[in-house]
């Protein structure tokens, strides 16, 4: 290893220095060290005091509306009527939807970025990838608010604003996670196995059908899991393209083509107008509960799955 | 069908379907740049909007946004690269390390509107802040934290352990060591992570709905109790809330976003790759 210039900058010092100088030098460090373990352990209480909070403001919807309206098929908080089925399966059909779109395409995309493209062309296609996750999902709202809406529309829906445009919208906001997690897990096959497979005669894509995929296998389900923590949160391009409406949508073929309203979009949608302290206030802060504990579940899941494999190191950031 | 067809088959079918990935991406960034550029000029940059907002700039709302990623910064650098230097210099194997790990996960986890609720609950109502720069500022801080903290401790932990070794054996302490040694050559990464979360945090809506967005302000805000207008928020408005609004100011707003979070994006991934070429071990 060769020396480099900021550590020969610092040379030792030639005489120890005056003890008290020391001693209050060693308190100064004292400080610095035990505010770096402060800021460690303040992630705990940041999560705990998120939980807390959601709770305290929730309470009233918990002990008021009785559980059997809670799980009611009906969400009319004018009439004070907070059944959250509507919405939790507004959240459930865009979340599949987006599943259904994203998996495919996210593994495929990452098994061609990890196995078949060269590198130069590696080099352009990640970083691109890379844009996808930092378009802002505003402006992905915008663009399927006023471009996508209307393709939709031509399938023969009554609105464009559908499951499905959200759906699709979701699928590519999911889309980094998913690639870029089922890549490590990709990279995270030793070489040695496709050396093995390809060696006794088997193609290439046998070699990834037969062998890679299949050790990723891990790696791949935490890809999907947390894409769909990421699709399940989403608001506000979700807001914008799935037409809120608070229905339970019918089952059928036309299933993806209704207008729909997820958990998300319905806080985000109504806690403007709400009076603070009011039932329809707190039953928003239970909905926040709701979403809380299951993207809470999700990522805890696939964090002991990640423990448990030794498989992929990096988080969801691209 | 042979295997070599086979082969073939699958690897045409495998590019295709990536086409199909990287496509949509490139088209829905043409589609806003072609639509916007006509509106976005020094005017449109620089000037409050007028007419009940169908006419004139975006100015306020580009100001409050860059005015509250520059808090989000203020709130969580020192909570984040704290963080980062005691997971990957000071902490052990015990449980407390494993609790701050699934705490990090977690909060990577938790959806932007959640966090738009703590932030009312916590700092509007409880902390007594109101609708507020400072509200919304602490609200989008620690929604970036895992971004910042997770970039900042593979940086630290990149750094190879004989620097440690060897100034720790000159006599320098702990401490020292990590302040002159292993922060400098984090430092590139770390910055990565913080223009990436920062990135995340200006084009973030969700969060600053009940916090700090306001629909319209005549004014700018004058002090961090105040209120403000946000590029985000301004799109959310202009777009869906108030009618007959001229698509150019749309697209325009859109535009601008897109190119600011874009190019936080772009330079931390800048940073990086040029960080990777110059490493010198």
């Amino acid at each position: 290893m060769t020396a480099t210039p900021a550590e020969s900058a610092v040379p030792p010092e030639p005489t120890a220095p005056p003890r008290a100088a020391r001693s209050s030098r060693l308190l100064a460090e004292r400080v610095i060290e035990a505010a770096i373990a402060l800021a460690g352990v303040s992630t705990v209480v940041i999560v705990a005091l998120i939980f807390l909070f959601l709770l305290r403001e929730s309470t009233a919807a918990f002990l008021d509306v009785p559980l059997r309206q809670l799980m009611g098929t009906r969400w009319y908080p004018i009439e004070g009527l907070f059944g959250f089925l509507p919405l939790i399966a507004g959240s459930l059909v865009v979340t599949i939807g987006a599943v259904v779109i994203a998996v495919p395409l996210g593994l495929i995309t990452a098994i061609y970025l990890g196995e078949i493209a060269p590198p130069s062309q590696r080099e352009v296609l990640k970083p691109i990838i890379e844009v996808l996750a930092g378009i802002p999902s505003i402006v992905l709202g915008f663009v399927g608010w006023v471009a996508l809406a209307p393709l939709v529309q031509q399938l023969g829906a009554t609105t464009g604003l559908t499951a499905l445009t959200g759906s699709l919208i979701l699928a590519y906001m999911a889309l980094p996670t998913i690639i870029s997690i089922s890549e490590d897990a990709l990279y995270a096959v030793p070489k040695a196995y496709r050396d093995g497979a390809l060696a006794i005669g088997a193609t290439q894509w046998q070699t990834i059908w037969r062998v890679v995929l299949p050790a990723a296998r891990s790696g791949i389900v935490i890809a999907v899991m947390l894409g769909i923590g990421r699709a399940i949160g989403e608001t506000m391009a979700v807001m914008m393209v799935t037409g809120n409406a608070a229905n339970i949508p019918a089952l059928g073929p036309g299933l993806f083509l209704q207008p729909v309203r997820t958990m998300t979009a319905t806080i985000a949608a109504e806690m403007g107008e709400v009076q603070r302290g009011s039932l329809h206030y707190s039953t928003l802060f239970a909905i926040g509960v709701v979403l809380f504990v299951i993207t809470f579940g999700i990522n805890y899941v696939a964090g002991r799955l990640i423990g448990a494999s030794g498989g992929p190191r990096r988080r969801g950031q691209l | 069908m042979t295997r070599q067809q086979s082969h073939t088959l699958a690897v045409r079918a495998i590019t295709a379907v990536s086409v199909l990935v990287i496509v949509p991406i490139l088209l829905v960034i043409g589609y806003v740049v072609a639509h916007g550029i006509g509106t976005v000029d020094w005017t449109f940059l620089t000037q409050p909007p007028r007419d009940g907002m169908r006419a004139g700039g975006i100015m306020p709302a580009l100001l409050g946004t860059l005015v509250l990623a520059a808090g989000t910064a203020v709130v969580t650098l020192p909570a984040g690269i704290g963080a980062a230097i005691f997971l990957a210099e000071y902490a052990g194997d015990n449980r407390m390390t494993r609790a701050v790990r699934l705490a990090i996960v977690n909060l990577a986890g938790i959806p932007s509107i959640v966090y738009g609720l703590f932030g009312l609950g916590a700092f509007v109502l409880f902390l007594r802040f109101g609708t507020s720069i400072v509200a919304g500022a602490l609200t989008l801080g620690i929604m970036t934290l895992p971004v910042v903290i997770s970039t900042a401790e593979e940086a630290i932990r990149a750094v190879p352990d004989q620097f440690r070794t060897v100034s720790l054996s000159l006599g320098a302490t702990r401490w020292q060591t990590i302040r002159h040694h292993v922060l400098p050559h984090a430092l590139p990464g770390i910055l990565t992570g913080i223009i990436l979360g920062l990135g995340r945090a200006a084009g973030e809506t969700a969060p600053i709905l009940f916090t700090v967005a306001a629909f319209y302000l005549p004014e700018l805000p004058r002090s961090i109790f105040d209120q403000t207008m946000a590029l985000p928020y301004h799109l959310y408005v202009i777009s869906t809330q108030v009618p007959g609004m001229p698509l150019g100011m749309q697209y325009g707003t859109a535009l601008v976003l897109l190119l600011l979070v874009l190019s936080m994006t772009l330079s931390a991934t800048l940073i990086r790759t040029r960080m990777r070429r110059r490493r010198e071990w």
